[in-house]
């Protein structure tokens, strides 16, 4: 970790959140559409 | 149109067609902010512009979703579109309506309301013509948002959600133009844009509502 | 009803599915050289300190936050004069992108101003601005979300853009005009990154590259998404019918 000084708070704050948020809307999407393709699947298999 | 208009306007100053509702929810506001923000007249005073914007605004906003709501709930919206009338006309009749009965009330009581708040008395005849302005183009731009949201149940919420930051334009060109009559300073940029914002929104988007109501009756056949 | 809807989204399923892993990693490998080259090898700028390494986020976020509602602007235009679907459901699959985008660039720009400024928030026009489209962003989602015809949805939404994105440009000036209106010129803006040298820009164009090459990555699988639901539901409308 190089030495932040006085602002080392905000830095990683900063950095904190905004990771949190790409993992979110990227975990979200994967996750999302992972169930999706299962769902088309199981309706596929089912009807034809 | 002009028999549209007026049975707009008879609608709306009927029982329940809102006329009076606007003005008393104004009046609320008005009222609660000392109490939010404590009686010391000085601070009233410098804040009573944008204070008396931002209720006229959200006064103007309760009202949008009855533009459209009784006509389409009992399918004269359906006959409207298809009469000889564009619809575009229909949309612009609509707002102006909206605007003589809520937008309209809503300026002249303004500099009376801006007594409560201390208001500098020489300021009130632009206040008067800067909510006139506004409020002819807060409800075209409501119009719009209504036409959006038409078709919806529950669709206030999110209508103001869609309005409010079209509104932005409006507020800060409205409200600056009174805030620089008090100081004592030319406010003819602010009142001109304002005015900018009003005329293009009324040649053009009356054109959105109407295609966006098109879309509605068409999802709703 | 043919086997698919629609010829166009089989198509792009199967692009978007050949191409994510690809460009996936490519996101990745750009976002980590650049992030840990600007965290950690970097130095701090004279006035600013350590904060001059907020940059390699706020600044590919809010490029990213403009830039992804003028690709839904394109889109929503696509949809309403050639009716491709999947260009309407790609203006949709791109807003949650974009929503975040702009909650990045908010956040990453009050925390950076917060030495400068004493204030956890100020209303300098840049963050304003940014404040505004974050609504407009909201207004887009929800009105997605309400209505229940997909045809509908998706002219609705695309009229609301194109409206949307007029009112943004005017915002955009009318906060400027009234934030000067305070006499305090514009001494608040974050333009650090204007006139930054090389030892800033380099890792700061990695970062950006790598945040264009996620928004793709995130908008191929979240367009599939959104094809594969409509074809749910015209499965089971058809199943329905049967």
């Amino acid at each position: 970790m190089p030495d932040l000084g006085k602002y080392a708070a905000e830095v990683l704050l900063a950095y904190g959140v905004s990771l949190a948020l790409l993992a979110l809307v990227i975990g979200v999407s994967w996750w999302r559409a992972r169930r999706v393709r299962r769902a088309l699947a199981k309706v596929e298999g089912r009807g034809e | 149109m002009k028999a549209l208009f007026l049975r707009d306007l008879r609608l709306a100053v009927r029982a329940g067609g809102g006329f009076g509702l606007g003005l008393a929810f104004f009046l609320i506001v008005v009222v609660l902010v000392p109490f939010g923000v404590g009686p010391e007249t000085e601070v009233l005073r410098r804040i009573a512009p944008g204070i008396l914007w931002v209720a006229a605004l959200l006064a103007a906003l309760l009202t949008l979703d009855r533009i459209f709501a009784l006509d389409w709930e009992d399918g004269s919206l359906a006959l409207l579109a298809t009469s000889p009338l564009p619809l575009e006309a229909v949309a612009l009749v609509k707002a102006a309506a909206h605007w003589v009965t809520t937008g309209m009330p809503l300026a002249v009581a303004a500099p009376f309301l801006g007594i409560l708040l201390s208001l500098d008395w020489a300021v009130a005849p632009v206040l008067l013509i800067t909510l006139l302005i506004g409020t002819l183009g807060l409800s075209v731009i409501g119009t719009f948002g209504a036409a959006l949201t038409v078709g919806l149940r529950r669709g206030g919420l999110l209508l103001s959600l869609l309005v409010l930051p079209l509104y932005v334009p409006t507020l800060i060109f409205g409200a600056e133009a009174v805030r620089r009559a008090g100081d004592g300073q030319p406010y003819g940029t602010p009142l001109l844009l304002l005015g900018g914002i009003t005329l293009g929104a009324c040649a053009l988007l009356p054109f959105a509502s109407a295609a966006v109501l098109r879309i509605n009756l068409r999802a709703s056949a | 009803m043919s086997f698919w809807e629609f010829a166009n989204p089989r198509r792009f399923i199967a692009l978007s599915d050949r191409l994510v892993p690809w460009v996936s990693g490519l996101a990745a490998l750009l976002l980590a050289v650049g992030l840990i080259w600007g965290f950690f090898f970097t130095p701090d700028d004279f006035r600013q300190g350590s904060t001059v390494k907020i940059i390699y986020l706020h600044v590919p976020s809010a490029m990213m936050a403009i830039n992804i509602w003028v690709m839904m602007l394109v889109a929503s235009l696509i949809w309403l004069i050639r009716r491709h679907h999947v260009s309407a459901l790609a203006a949709r699959a791109a807003a949650g992108v974009g929503v975040v985008m702009t909650l990045m660039a908010l956040f990453t720009g009050a925390v950076w101003g917060q030495p400068m400024w004493g204030t956890w928030w100020a209303w300098d026009p840049r963050l304003t601005s940014f404040l505004i489209l974050f609504l407009f962003y909201l207004g887009y989602l929800a009105l997605w979300a309400a209505i229940e015809d997909p045809d509908a949805a998706a002219d609705l939404t695309s009229v609301l853009c194109l409206v949307g994105s007029v009112f943004a440009v005017l915002s955009r000036y009318a906060v400027n005009f009234w934030n000067q209106g305070l006499h305090q010129g514009a001494s608040l803006s974050l333009d650090a990154e204007e006139n930054i040298s090389d030892v800033f820009w380099q890792p700061l164009v990695i970062c950006i590259a790598g945040f264009v090459m996620l928004f793709l990555a995130l908008v191929l699988v979240r367009t599939a998404t959104e094809i594969r639901l409509r074809r749910i539901a015209a499965l089971e409308r058809r199943a329905a019918h049967a």
